[in-house]
């Protein structure tokens, strides 16, 4: 399978896109030049800082710089290039502490502007650097992902087998459940489920919120998937062999059956996990999900719902494009691990 | 084919009671009520707000309030919407006509490209047009609505092209009837697109595959061997026998021709079921809530059902085997 990923172009450079995410977020304190709160009062709507290696007068420089911005127009937040402030860039400064890994305090940062600022991406309407927001965003629009199909998936499988192994009454129960799950429209059941939870919640409260909300609406689909699939294992030999041995039946489901739906249930988590970053992004694009000032990439995104915010300040649009990126990734990768371990299409068009 | 509409028709019953019970059900359990905003407000005297209580019901227990609704709801009566101060039914009415203008016209947009795209593409895998088509699909696929939503409205707010949100002009009261549906296309086109090609992507690469599949088969090599013209071959067999997958997508449209467009309409400002689902969460609003998901579901469970009853009826296997089913 790793050998089917590493020759496939497209997956190979999708699963180091992903690495690449995943460490940032992990080191955002470290990477990021400001921490998500700090507001530049004095700089809202801040244009992304290009990086020079040459002065206005063509010399070059061997230590980067971005030059000083001005104001010159308060009201509508426009900005101008001061040539005559050049900031350089140091690495390894010192700015605000924060503990890496969450063990060791440091005000290191990877990056960082003495004087002046430096927003890569330019600022949000409170002045808040948008590329350290968005480092810090991928902690939580990256881990939901993950977190959530664990869960679902782990419900899902445990409740397929059973219905599945067991079939009868039991199985006609938990298909009828599912079954009514599936027949609410997923965005308004999502909705839904959100007013059963009061309003202000912590922020960690929010996120096992949204966790939870998300894998109870997509448990149902899986389990029917993998029911079926285990309807069609239960008659193998080697089941039958391990019930005369006298296995239990969770024994039998959890040893025997469930690996052999691993390699489906690779290809669906890989493909699902999108589906998860949708959903918080959509809750707290809404004010539903995660709450300021805690940035995730769906409530940055809050902004630009406002279309002349969008038009005077495109760079708002960033973590629209953190998204975008990080769900092709997952859709590469996962339709290659389907091509590998379903070859039936590709056999198809040689 | 009758015994076999009366045999699906026979399941949703259930499925209509689980439905609507488990919806009553998260509604009960969200904290507080409609009436708490009501009871801060200090001009609402004790008296009112008990009288208000008797008349919603809220003061009999969980079971009677449910049956009370779920028999007006048969009626398709979903009682009043505690903020708007109007039947939830009219509520609900003009948002889902809008909401379906919305859908079926981007419905319309995705299958009128998807399917001679999809045959382009599977004529000739590998060639350049098939990757370029492939891209775009893989792009648009995994583009999100919302962000593409918002590309869309820069682009728009940019050019004026398009406008900027409602479902028509400030002056429609004043217009001719063309200029009326011109009006109404005119709005309709950015958030159609929006969704048509997010719909697209998908449906390409599945028309694309199923292509294939059939383009590869025994039947299709028979029928060149016979010397049918590629024309034929492409339309009269492998086209017709790539339907099923279709219908069932078809299906799924159907079913999600009132929700699937929801947080695109939020965003795009678009006056439709969306928008008044969201107002209706945030609000409390418990039966209106309750009418929207179940008009929501009531939707998915009918275009489920006509990709069912299509599929049986193209596809004489299916019905045999349901139809035994029942017999046994």
């Amino acid at each position: 399978m790793i050998e089917a990923i590493s020759k496939n172009r497209f997956a190979f450079l999708s699963l180091n896109i992903l690495f690449v995410l995943y460490f940032l977020a992990v080191f955002a304190d470290f990477i990021a030049p400001y921490p998500y709160d700090i507001q530049h009062r004095d700089t809202p709507y801040h244009p992304p800082t290009q990086i020079h290696f040459f002065d206005e007068k063509g010399n070059f420089h061997l230590r980067p710089f971005v030059y000083g911005y001005k104001m010159v127009d308060p009201i509508n937040k426009y900005y101008k290039v001061d040539y005559s402030k050049k900031y350089p860039i140091y690495f390894f400064t010192e700015g605000e502490s924060h503990y890496l890994l969450g063990i060791f305090k440091t005000d290191k940062h990877l990056f960082g502007v003495k004087e002046g600022k430096i927003f890569l991406l330019g600022a949000d309407n409170l002045g808040r650097d948008i590329f350290s927001r968005i480092l810090y965003g991928a902690r939580i629009s990256l881990s939901i992902g993950l977190i959530g199909v664990f869960l679902s998936f782990t419900i899902g499988t445990i409740i397929g087998g059973i219905s599945g192994y067991f079939g009868g009454k039991v199985d006609n129960l938990i298909m009828r459940l599912s079954e009514i799950l599936m027949s609410f429209p997923s965005f308004y059941l999502m909705l839904a489920l959100r007013a059963v939870f009061p309003i202000n919640l912590s922020s960690t409260e929010v996120f096992f919120m949204i966790v939870v909300i998300l894998s109870f609406i997509s448990w149902a689909g899986l389990a029917r998937v993998v029911r079926g699939m285990v309807l069609s294992i239960r008659e193998q030999e080697y089941v039958l062999a391990a019930k005369s041995y006298g296995a239990s039946s969770l024994r039998i489901i959890v040893k025997h059956i469930i690996p052999n739906t691993y390699s489906y249930l690779l290809i669906a988590a890989t493909l699902s996990i999108p589906g998860y970053i949708l959903g918080e992004s959509a809750l707290s694009l809404l004010g539903l999900g995660i709450q300021e000032p805690y940035a995730s990439w769906g409530n940055m995104l809050s902004s630009a719902m406002s279309y002349t915010a969008v038009s005077s300040y495109p760079w708002i649009l960033a973590p629209g494009v953190a998204i975008f990126i990080t769900i092709l990734a997952f859709n590469i990768l996962g339709d290659a691990l389907r091509d590998a371990l379903d070859p039936k299409l590709r056999r198809l068009i040689k | 084919m009758i015994l076999y509409i009366l045999k699906r028709l026979y399941q949703l019953i259930p499925l209509l009671i689980g439905i609507t019970f488990f919806s009553f059900l998260i509604i009960q359990l969200a904290p507080g009520d409609y009436l708490d905003q009501l009871r801060m407000n200090p001009q609402i005297s004790e008296k009112t707000l008990n009288q208000m209580v008797k008349i919603y019901g809220l003061d009999q227990p969980i079971l009677v309030q449910y049956f009370k609704w779920l028999i007006n709801a048969l009626k398709f009566d979903f009682g009043y919407s505690f903020s708007y101060q109007m039947p939830v039914l009219e509520l609900i009415k003009d948002r889902i006509i809008n909401t379906l203008f919305l859908s079926i016209t981007s419905g319309i947009i995705a299958w009128l490209l998807a399917i001679p795209l999809g045959i382009i593409a599977a004529l000739r895998p590998n060639s350049l047009i098939d990757k370029f088509i492939q891209i775009f699909s893989f792009t648009f696929m995994s583009l999100p609505g919302f962000f593409f939503a918002f590309l869309m409205l820069f682009f728009a707010v940019k050019t004026g092209i398009f406008p900027t949100g409602g479902a028509y002009s400030p002056n429609y009261e004043n217009m001719t009837f063309f200029e009326k549906i011109l009006d109404r296309l005119w709005h309709v086109s950015l958030p159609a697109l929006v969704i048509g090609i997010g719909s697209l992507a998908g449906l390409v690469r599945l028309v694309r595959s199923t292509m294939i599949e059939q383009l590869q088969s025994e039947y299709v090599l028979f029928a060149r061997a016979k010397g049918l013209s590629e024309k034929d071959i492409i339309l009269k067999h492998a086209l017709r026998n790539a339907l099923n997958p279709f219908i069932t997508i078809l299906g799924f449209e159907i079913a999600s021709l009132l929700s699937g467009s929801a947080l695109i309409e939020i965003i795009i400002n678009w006056p439709g079921m969306g928008m008044l689902m969201l107002d209706a969460v945030l609000s409390q609003d418990l039966y209106l809530v309750m009418g929207g998901l179940y008009i929501g579901s009531i939707m998915l469970i009918l275009g489920n059902l006509i990709a069912d009853i299509l599929l049986a009826k193209l596809d004489p296997r299916i019905r045999q085997r349901e139809v035994e089913g029942v017999l046994k």
